[in-house]
């Protein structure tokens, strides 16, 4: 028997704002979170853009132990899993009477790794790391850290999936509910925004290098757009099934009733139209809806060329004339990478509870095509109760969610 | 360094890094009770010492201290024979 997946809980800390009612606002006022970092450019970055985020204070919260163990996206996780726990109306007495899960995505922790290598080649002896460094160098970090804070004991398990990480977390926990293996699972996406976080990415040059103007810089969709802007933060989404939500009285916002996932089998940078289109009609089918039934689509589109024209492609041989309306948030936030998928299944999720599109920052002009696609370049006050999220990473991987605003 | 300068130094670590009560940090004070330091905690009172003091202890050294005194006099120690070297 298949179970309904429900969304019964949101939390966000993001360059747009450190909760939701922050970023409510910011999306719905299109605000950037992106900035120029000078002490990026000293570093040897060619382009010194970034989200910026302030380091959330968790004392508190957390005594040392927990505190030391976290790297800077753990510690954002924390602070959006502790305000979607509480949005669920969800408190520890609940998660140690009842096993719940953890998927996280986070596919990288350089920061962690760097300063420790760089400590035991300074010292030649490696106890003088530290204990927190091993559990702070692994991609599973955030599952490692929020699973013993919570005290959690169900499926647990770090995603790494590039930047589909957090959508591919999101969609592997409506697997696990709806198979009935788990009642609720706690799924979300971190991403580092330090220094060391993003310089290997720097180097290929698919960073806008609009530097004079970084409110303006990233730009999905437009024509003149240079690239993307790197960014972090984490996001996470309370998932359960309906009878669960149902049983304890949970505030039910939304239901996840569609996943979709795809691989290129192509090259490990260079997009391709195919795997992005396979993974969105496989998300509708698995939905079981008519294309014309998805009102607005969150896409992908980072404000790089080849992305974004690859990914108005797929979107346009899939939907045709049914073309939904279509923003990226990336706009305003910059690429969220492991993050995002999770992101901006909260971003549109705000924005379906709230009656509004948020706008596509910085879409000016169209190129040949993504001129063909319906893009919301302005707020628009409008309902609507059926969206999909799109996110794609580095290998080709694809994943694909449709979530639909809750009724009986 | 002088040794009021020590226990000072070892105190203030204590209580900003570790966050051991100030009012826990006497001399005659059990040294596992006060710290209630766990196997990783002992490695990074290892770090915060040779931060400080510029010199590594052998965690087995630990298991021979009993009180705050011990620990402020094994410090001690240790720093006066780094200085004659």
């Amino acid at each position: 028997m298949n179970h309904r997946v429900v969304i019964t809980g949101l939390g966000i800390y993001s360059c747009i704002g450190r909760n939701l009612e922050e970023v409510r606002q910011s999306l719905y006022e299109g605000r950037s979170g992106i900035r120029f970092v000078p002490e990026r450019k000293a570093f040897g970055y060619r382009s010194a853009l970034t989200g910026v985020l302030e380091k959330p204070d968790l004392k508190p919260f957390l005594d040392r132990r927990a505190r030391i163990m976290m790297p800077e996206h753990a510690e954002y996780a924390y602070m959006a899993t502790r305000e979607a726990l509480q949005e669920a109306g969800i408190d520890q007495d609940y998660l140690d009477a009842h096993e719940t899960g953890l998927i996280y995505g986070n596919d990288s922790c350089a920061q962690a790794v760097i300063e420790g290598i760089d400590k035991v080649r300074e010292k030649k002896d490696t106890m003088l790391v530290g204990s927190a460094s091993v559990f702070q160098v692994l991609n599973s970090t955030i599952n490692m850290n929020l699973s013993t804070i919570f005290r959690l004991r169900g499926i647990n398990l770090g995603l790494s999936a590039a930047c589909a990480s957090g959508s591919h977390a999101i969609g592997l926990g409506y697997m696990f509910i709806r198979n009935g293996l788990q009642d609720m699972v706690i799924c979300g996406g971190g991403q580092e925004t330090n220094i060391y976080s993003m310089p290997n990415f720097d180097a290929l040059g698919a960073f806008s290098i609009r530097e004079d103007d970084p409110a303006r810089a990233s730009r999905p969709f437009d024509r003149d757009r240079d690239g993307l802007v790197p960014s972090g933060g984490a996001a996470s989404v309370i998932l359960e099934s309906l009878e669960n939500a149902k049983r304890r009285g949970a505030p039910i916002l939304a239901e996840v009733i569609g996943y979709g996932f795809s691989s290129n089998g192509a090259h490990i940078s260079n997009p391709s139209v195919d795997g992005p289109a396979r993974s969105l009609r496989l998300a509708l089918k698995d939905a079981g809806i008519d294309r014309r039934e998805v009102q607005y689509l969150n896409a992908h589109a980072t404000s790089t060329p080849a992305g974004d024209a690859s990914e108005a492609k797929a979107i346009w041989e899939v939907f045709g004339d049914d073309m939904p309306w279509v923003s990226s948030t990336k706009g305003m936030t910059g690429h969220e990478c492991w993050m995002a998928g999770a992101s901006e299944v909260v971003y549109s999720t705000l924005m379906m509870k709230n009656g509004f599109i948020a706008p596509n920052l910085n879409f000016e002009n169209p190129d040949e095509d993504s001129v063909r696609l319906r893009i919301a370049a302005k707020t628009l006050e409008t309902k609507f109760d059926l969206y999909l999220s799109n996110s794609f990473g580095f290998g080709g991987t694809n994943s694909s969610l449709i979530v639909r605003d809750w009724k009986e | 360094m002088e040794k009021a300068q020590i226990i000072a130094t070892i105190n203030q670590f204590l209580e900003e890094d570790f966050e051991v009560a100030a009012s826990n940090l006497h001399p005659a004070a059990d040294l596992k009770e006060t710290l209630d330091l766990d196997s990783l905690d002992y490695v990074d009172l290892v770090v915060s010492i040779e931060s400080h003091f510029g010199f590594k202890v052998k965690p087995e050294d630990f298991q021979k201290m009993t009180t705050m005194q011990d620990f402020y006099d094994y410090v001690e120690n240790k720093v006066a024979e780094k200085n004659a070297a």
